[in-house]
C-alpha cells in the first residue's frame, strides 16, 4: 500500500488563548505536544509523517504573543508570534535596529514572511535533507551521520563545532538577534526566563536532537531587543543559492560601534557554519580599537575560520566565511577583478 | 525484544536497532538500590552469625605478620584507575539521557580509552605477575558456596571453611563485570570510528546498519548493567562489616585478626608451612 505523505496524521488540536494556557497544554503533554506558530516548519514535518506528535498546540489565537512594543531602555519587545513581515516593516526596528530587519527581510518570501513568525524562524529545525526525509540520523535518534559519510552530500553542512551531526542552523534573523545582544523569554512551569540571544541556540555536542534548549513544557514567548546597540553601524549579508528565495549556505550579521574610524565596540554572528549561530567573539576582541577598513576585515576573516574542517562537498565555506566577516567588519569593497 | 531495544527504519527499508530504550536506565538503577536495601533488611533483621569450620594452625597464625599484604601497588592504582574511568563513563553515558547536558561525547572516549589501557594493564599484570586463577570460581567454591546458601535458607548443611583470597561473590562479581566490561570495551573501540577522535580514520560504513544497531545495543545493555553492578559493588565496599576490605583496596594489607577469622591459611597463603612469605599479588 502506498504511503501518503500529503495528508498529515491525526493529531489533537489545542488551541489556546493565552501564553499561560499555551504553557500549561505543552507542560501536560510534554514530549506529545508540538507548538504550531506560523506552521512553516511544522507543516512540512506533519505532511511527511516524519514527526507524529500527538498534540498541536496552535499559538495563533494567543494574541498577547503578537506585536512590537517599546521598553523603557529604549529597546523593543518583539512578540514571538509576530510576523517576519511585521518585523521588518515596524518603523522602530527599521530606525533602530535595522540589523534584524534586514535580516528579517532576506528570510524565504513575501509570502513566506508573511505566515511566519520571529520565534519560529529562530526556533525552526535544521534543513539537513537527510534528517528532513525521515532518516534514522543522529538528530532523529538514531547512531549516524549520513551527510557525514564519504559518499554523503553535504554541500551545505557545518564546518565549525560538528559533533556527529553536521546539519547547521537555517535561520536568518538568529544571527541579527545576537549581534543585537537580544533577550529572549521562555516562559516555564517555574516562572519566565530570560537567556541571552547565544545561549538559545544549542550544538550537538550539547544536545543533537535540538537546535535549542526549549525542552518540553517551555514557551518562548518574546524576543527583547536593548536599546545598548541601537543606531549602530550594521551590516547583513546573506548567501544563497538561488537570491529569488530561499535557505542561507551562510549569513553574518554585524554590529559595530565606530568613533573616528576606530571600532570601539562590536558583535559579528554568523549561521550557516555550525549546528548553531556562531558568536564570534575572538573575532569581536580581535577588531576592538582598530579602524574599521579592509586591512582589519582581512584580519577579522583568517581569525573567523580558524579551527574550520570541511566536509567533501562544502570547503568552498571557508573561503564564503572569510570574505562574509571581512565585509562585516571593513565593508563591501569592489571586487578586484572588477576595477 | 521490541521494547527493550529501539529499532528504526534505514533508508534501505531495513528494521534495524538503533540502540536500548533508555528506560533500561531507570531500571538498572532502581533494580541496584532495591538490591541493595533488601540486603541490607537482611543482614539487619535475619542474617545469621558466620561461622566457620576448622580451627587454624597456631604456629601458622604466630607466623602471620600483623598486617597482611592483599593488594600491590600496582593492583591498587589499577583498580582506582579502572573505578574512576568506569564512574565517569557511566555519567557521561546516562546523565544526557535523563536531562542533565553537557558536552559528554569527548569526556566518555578519553574516559573509554583510560579504560581499555587500565584493563589491557590488568589482564597482562594477572595473567603473568598474579595468581591468575585465584579470582575464578573452582568446584570447591562452589560447593562451599552451596552449603552457605543451604545454611542461609536454614537447611542442614555442613559450615563452610574459611575463604580462599576471594570468596564465591566476590569472584562471581568479577567474572560479570568482566563481561560486562568487555562488552563495552570491544563495542566502544569500534564506535570510536563513527566520530572525530584523531585517533582513528572516521568511518561510519565500517559495518553494516544491522551489525552497527547490535553493536550501540550491546554497548548500551552492558552499560545499564553496569550502572546496577556498580551500585552494589559500592554498597558493598561501604558495608561497615566490609570496610576493612575497601581500606585494603586504599593502603593495601589487612589486620592479621580479620585474615585469622576469614581467611583459610591453607588457601590464601601468606606464609608458608616453612614460615616462607607466599605469593601475594
Amino acid at each position: 500500500m502506498a504511503v501518503i505523505r500529503d495528508v498529515m496524521p491525526a493529531f489533537d488540536l489545542l488551541q489556546p488563548t493565552s501564553a499561560d494556557e499555551a504553557q500549561k497544554l505543552l507542560q501536560q503533554h510534554g514530549h506529545d505536544a508540538w507548538v504550531l506558530a506560523g506552521g512553516l516548519d511544522s507543516f512540512d514535518w506533519l505532511k511527511d509523517r516524519i514527526k507524529k506528535p500527538r498534540v498541536v498546540v496552535d499559538l495563533s489565537g494567543v494574541d498577547e504573543l503578537r506585536g512590537i512594543r517599546a521598553m523603557s531602555d529604549g529597546g523593543v519587545e518583539i512578540g514571538a508570534m509576530t510576523t517576519l513581515t511585521e518585523v521588518v516593516t515596524n518603523p522602530t526596528i527599521k530606525q533602530k535596529f535595522a540589523l534584524l530587519s534586514q535580516g528579517a527581510e532576506l528570510a524565504a518570501s513575501p509570502q513566506i514572511r508573511n505566515q511566519g513568525t520571529l520565534g519560529g524562524n529562530v526556533s525552526q529545525d535544521a534543513r539537513c535533507h537527510y534528517y528532513r526525509a525521515g532518516w534514522p540520523c543522529y538528530r532523529a535518534g538514531g547512531n549516524i551521520c549520513y551527510a557525514d559519510t564519504p559518499t554523503g552530500r553535504n554541500r551545505e553542512h557545518a564546518i565549525l563545532d560538528a559533533n556527529r551531526c553536521v546539519a547547521v542552523n537555517p535561520s536568518d534573523s538568529a544571527p541579527a538577534l545576537i549581534a543585537l545582544d537580544a533577550k529572549f523569554v521562555i516562559k516555564t512551569s517555574k516562572g519566565d526566563k530570560v537567556v541571552d540571544a547565544e545561549d538559545y541556540f544549542i550544538g550537538p555536542d550539547i544536545d543533537i536532537t535540538r537546535l535549542n534548549i526549549l525542552r518540553p513544557g517551555e514557551l518562548l514567548t518574546a524576543i527583547r531587543i536593548p536599546a545598548t546597540w541601537a543606531n549602530a553601524q550594521f551590516f547583513f549579508e546573506k548567501v544563497r543559492d538561488r537570491n529569488v528565495w530561499d535557505f542561507a549556505l551562510m549569513n553574518v550579521a554585524s554590529a559595530m560601534k565606530v568613533s573616528g574610524g576606530t571600532i570601539q565596540d562590536a558583535r559579528i554572528a554568523v549561521n550557516g557554519a555550525a549546528a548553531r549561530p556562531l558568536r564570534l567573539k575572538a573575532v569581536e576582541d580581535a577588531v576592538k580599537g582598530k579602524p574599521n577598513n579592509a586591512a582589519t576585515g582581512e584580519m577579522a576573516g583568517k581569525l573567523a575560520v580558524q579551527g574550520a574542517m570541511p566536509l567533501q562537498f562544502n570547503a568552498y565555506k571557508i573561503p564564503l566565511m572569510r570574505n562574509l566577516v571581512k565585509r562585516s567588519i571593513g565593508g563591501v569593497e569592489v571586487a578586484a577583478w572588477a576595477v | 525484544m521490541g521494547g527493550l531495544v529501539q529499532m528504526a527504519r534505514s533508508p534501505w527499508g531495513q528494521d534495524v536497532p538503533i540502540h536500548i530504550a533508555w528506560f533500561l536506565i531507570y531500571v538498572c538503577a532502581i533494580g541496584g538500590l532495591a538490591f541493595l536495601m533488601v540486603h541490607a533488611v537482611y543482614v539487619r533483621y535475619f542474617a545469621k552469625q558466620e561461622e566457620f569450620s576448622g580451627t587454624v594452625n597456631p604456629r601458622l597464625a604466630a607466623a602471620v605478620p600483623e598486617r597482611v599484604k592483599r593488594h600491590s601497588f600496582a593492583a591498587r592504582a589499577f583498580h582506582w584507575i579502572m573505578a574512576a574511568a568506569m564512574l565517569t563513563l557511566l555519567v557521561t553515558a546516562f546523565l544526557p539521557k535523563v536531562g542533565v547536558q553537557f558536552n559528554w561525547v569527548p569526556i566518555h572516549w578519553i574516559a573509554g580509552l583510560v579504560l581499555t589501557a587500565s584493563i589491557i594493564f590488568h589482564i597482562i599484570h594477572a595473567s603473568f605477575f598474579m595468581d591468575f586463577w585465584a579470582i575464578w570460581p573452582n568446584k570447591e567454591d562452589l560447593e562451599e558456596g552451596a552449603n552457605r546458601m543451604k545454611r542461609a535458607l536454614g537447611q542442614d548443611a555442613p559450615a563452610p571453611r574459611r575463604f580462599a583470597k576471594y570468596p564465591l561473590e566476590n569472584k562471581m562479581y568479577h567474572g560479570i563485570i568482566v563481561l560486562a566490561g568487555l562488552a563495552v570495551i570491544c563495542t566502544g573501540i569500534f564506535m570510536l570510528f563513527r566520530i572525530r577522535t584523531g585517533i582513528l580514520p572516521r568511518n561510519p560504513y565500517l559495518f553494516g546498519d544491522m551489525t552497527w544497531g547490535l553493536m550501540y545495543v550491546l554497548h548500551g545493555l552492558a552499560g545499564v548493567g553496569l550502572i546496577g553492578l556498580v551500585i552494589v559493588h559500592i554498597y558493598f565496599a561501604m558495608r561497615p562489616e566490609k570496610f576493612v576490605l575497601t581500606k585494603s583496596m586504599a593502603f593495601g594489607t589487612l589486620p592479621k585478626e580479620y585474615y585469622l577469622s576469614h581467611y583459610d591459611t591453607e588457601r590464601w597463603k601468606v606464609v608458608e608451612s616453612s614460615m616462607s612469605q607466599g605469593a601475594g599479588d
